[in-house]
């Protein structure tokens, strides 16, 4: 409830559970422990050792999302370990609590962020434990992708294990909706997209659905930063904050792209939230949301099909970026053997291809690696999928690009700009001010 | 108990104090910076909008409380049937905390679930009462809430207050024939100023510390209309990991307490020293 809550409450149950994939993430985790059984065999290998016992925080609550943590906690089990849950509802407070419990000298085995800088100060102070050992194994250089690999190595070392993939921009629609204002075919370009909006207009439904509050409406704007100012751009403004960029006529368009979204909304969106605005979709009372792939969540709750009932829009141009976020595990800093090593063991648990298949099936994620069965995950997943074979496309959300601090300094501009009559001109020099910073 | 004042209070503000003139971020950092923290601070349009706000919302919820609190007061003293049960009515919503208040008043003003679409259905259809989702009225709705919430407090200050005036005056008053609502006016009240004091202090410490009802009806919104200065910088210290900047907004929030409590204390101590 408290301010944007991150991934928390964007997911509620319903995701076909499978027994079928815990069976077989069972097998892949016995696989994984053979692995690290291999790795750990070394000069102490002879002592039998004790389970080793990983204390987790993460803040995976929801119905969906604590299905996926039980499948990367049965492989740890079935790897050998013990796994100690501690779960903090809110992404925020979880962060909190591993932040004062590594600062007070109790930290916990491994802990939950998101694949964005929340977690670069605690990498400065030198609170965490690289995980050198399995990136070199594993050739993470080469497998993962950038904007992955930009917030979890720093100063050449690894410190994060990443566990799957979201995307923040699809845009996803009804196509009973799209039906009844006659939308023949999906919008495949920017100009498409905002005619199919007047069309959805005229035929008197909500166009576009949206939840009024800031992380969304920084959503809409990375969406049509990346699909209309297209990858040099959106690095630019996010990644380098240029000033030149920032005060180009391109930015400028963007921005009117965005706020022109606005008249599509219905004026009851303040404040609510973003699975109340995908149900507005499902229910076919407006016609497109855009928002990140959790939201295919509540489509499979309300018994709907991807590609039947509902579509989804990856980007708005054939070479449109993929805007990434995502989750990972860090390992706080100790110098405990017992520890260091269920650290080790959960790290090679985590980035086994077949964990982070079961665990992206629940949670409506993509595999962070391309090394997996893509048959076995839907069609907007396998989409997602196909795009991140392409490297040139892949591309981070701001939070990857900019602190917490100039990030939020930049959507209280975009959410100002959205809901008061402020100019195209005054967001622009406002948004140019708050990434001075 | 001085060491707990000395410690958690003086302590904890001289370290904030320290906090806002450095350039920490997640952490504390030694790294001094001057007075640069509180130049951005007041850069920034959301700080500023939010003191903005507050002033609004202090002035309205203060006098409301004061003058709703009074009434409802002066009419319970008149010996109505079921004062008991109207005292604890009136004083009841004070018991509930201020996330569960602003649930209640979120869900009751969220046009077509709330009054609004009740009152439609009564018969009104073109009747429309959407302040929580418009820019210019959405902080008007936090006092209402908020309003609602501590009147019942100011209430039971006031009949006690009410309740301690020597019921002489009250004869002398009917005998040279003083209309009421001027003995309440010119007399009773006069008579009540420390309790009236005690109620200003309560209200204007509440009006400071404003965050949680906010957060629980509006997150601030719509966009940035109804931010206050203790949301701004709750959100600078855990969300937006920079407890420098946050440290000065509240080095800032703490000065207006101080000059209002400053001022009482010393009469305080005048009186007890007499």
């Amino acid at each position: 409830m408290y301010n944007a809550p991150r991934f928390e409450t964007r997911f509620t149950a319903g995701v076909s559970a499978g027994i079928k994939s815990r069976r077989k993430a069972r097998a892949a985790a016995w696989l994984t422990a053979g692995l690290a059984a291999a790795a750990l065999a070394g000069p102490a290998g002879a002592a039998a050792p004790a389970a080793p016992g990983a204390e987790v925080i993460h803040w995976w609550t929801s119905g969906g999302e604590s299905a996926a943590v039980k499948q990367v906690a049965q492989a740890y089990r079935a790897a050998g370990g013990v796994w100690v849950d501690t779960a903090i509802a809110g992404g925020d407070q979880s962060r909190a609590v591993t932040i004062n419990r590594i600062v007070g000298g109790n930290p916990p085995t491994a802990a939950q962020f998101n694949t964005s800088k929340q977690f670069v100060d605690v990498i400065e102070e030198g609170m965490l434990n690289n995980v050198d050992d399995i990136a070199r194994a594993q050739n993470w250089d080469k497998l993962l992708p950038e904007p992955i690999v930009n917030v979890i190595k720093v100063n050449g070392h690894y410190y994060a294990v990443p566990l799957n993939i979201h995307m923040q921009a699809w845009i996803w629609y009804s196509k009973a909706a799209f039906q009844k204002a006659g939308i023949a075919k999906e919008p495949a370009t920017v100009d498409e997209f905002f005619a199919a909006l007047d069309k959805l207009k005229a035929a008197g439904i909500v166009p576009l659905a949206h939840g009024g509050q800031s992380w969304q409406e920084t959503v809409l704007f990375t969406a049509m930063l990346s699909n209309l100012g297209g990858r040099d751009l959106y690095l630019k403004v996010l990644r380098d904050r240029d000033p030149k960029a920032l005060a180009s006529p391109a930015f400028r368009n963007v921005l009117a792209a965005y706020k022109r979204l606005q008249s599509y909304v219905d004026p009851r969106s303040p404040g609510r939230n973003w699975n109340d605005a995908t149900a507005m979709v499902i229910s076919g009372k407006a016609g497109m949301q855009i928002m990140g792939d959790w939201a295919k969540g509540e489509f499979i709750a309300a018994k709907q099909v991807p590609g039947q009932q509902f579509g989804c829009i990856a980007g708005l141009a054939p070479n449109s970026p993929y805007l990434m976020q995502g989750d990972v595990f860090v390992f706080p800093k100790t110098d405990n053997a017992d520890a260091v090593r269920a650290q080790k063991l959960l790290a090679n648990v985590v980035v086994a291809p077949n964990t982070q298949l079961a665990f992206s099936k629940l949670k409506g994620s993509v595999p962070v690696r391309q090394d997996v069965d893509a048959a076995q995950l839907d069609v907007c997943a396998q989409k997602g999928l196909a795009i991140l074979k392409d490297r040139t496309r892949h591309l981070g959300i701001s939070e990857v690009y900019l602190t917490p601090d100039q990030n939020g300094a930049m959507q209280d501009v975009l959410t100002a700009f959205w809901n008061t009559s402020m100019t195209v001109d005054k967001a622009q020099k406002n948004i140019a001010a708050a990434l001075r910073n | 108990m001085a060491v707990t004042v000395l410690v958690a209070y003086l302590g904890t503000v001289l370290w904030t104090f320290r906090v806002s003139l450095t350039s920490s971020r997640t952490f504390a950092s030694d790294k001094f910076i001057g007075a640069a923290q509180y130049t951005r601070l007041f850069d920034n349009e959301r700080w500023m909008l939010s003191l903005h706000n507050l002033a609004i919302y202090g002035l309205l919820f203060i006098l409301a409380c004061i003058v709703i609190g009074f009434l409802l007061a002066v009419f319970i003293d008149q010996n109505v049937v079921g004062e008991g049960m109207l005292r604890t009515v009136f004083l009841y919503p004070y018991a509930m905390s201020f996330v569960a208040t602003g649930l209640v008043w979120q869900w009751l003003l969220t046009p077509g679930t709330g009054i609004d679409s009740v009152v439609q259905k009564l018969g009104f259809p073109d009747f429309s009462f959407d302040w929580i989702v418009d820019q210019d009225m959405a902080i008007y709705t936090v006092v209402i809430a908020t309003v609602w919430q501590f009147s019942g407090l100011v209430m039971a200050l006031m009949l006690a207050g009410l309740r301690g005036i020597d019921g002489d005056i009250w004869k002398a008053a009917r005998l040279d024939g003083i209309p009421v609502w001027r003995v309440y006016l010119a007399i009773v009240l006069p008579m009540m100023k420390a309790t009236v004091a005690t109620v200003f202090l309560l209200l204007a410490t509440t009006v400071a510390k404003l965050f949680d009802v906010v957060v629980a009806m509006t997150g601030g919104g719509p966009g940035t209309a109804s931010e206050v200065p203790a949301k701004f910088i709750m959100d600078h210290l855990f969300l937006r990991s920079n407890i420098g900047l946050a440290s000065a907004g509240a080095v800032m929030l703490l000065i207006p307490v101080i000059a209002l409590l400053a001022p009482y204390a010393y009469a305080r101590s005048r009186r007890s020293r007499a």
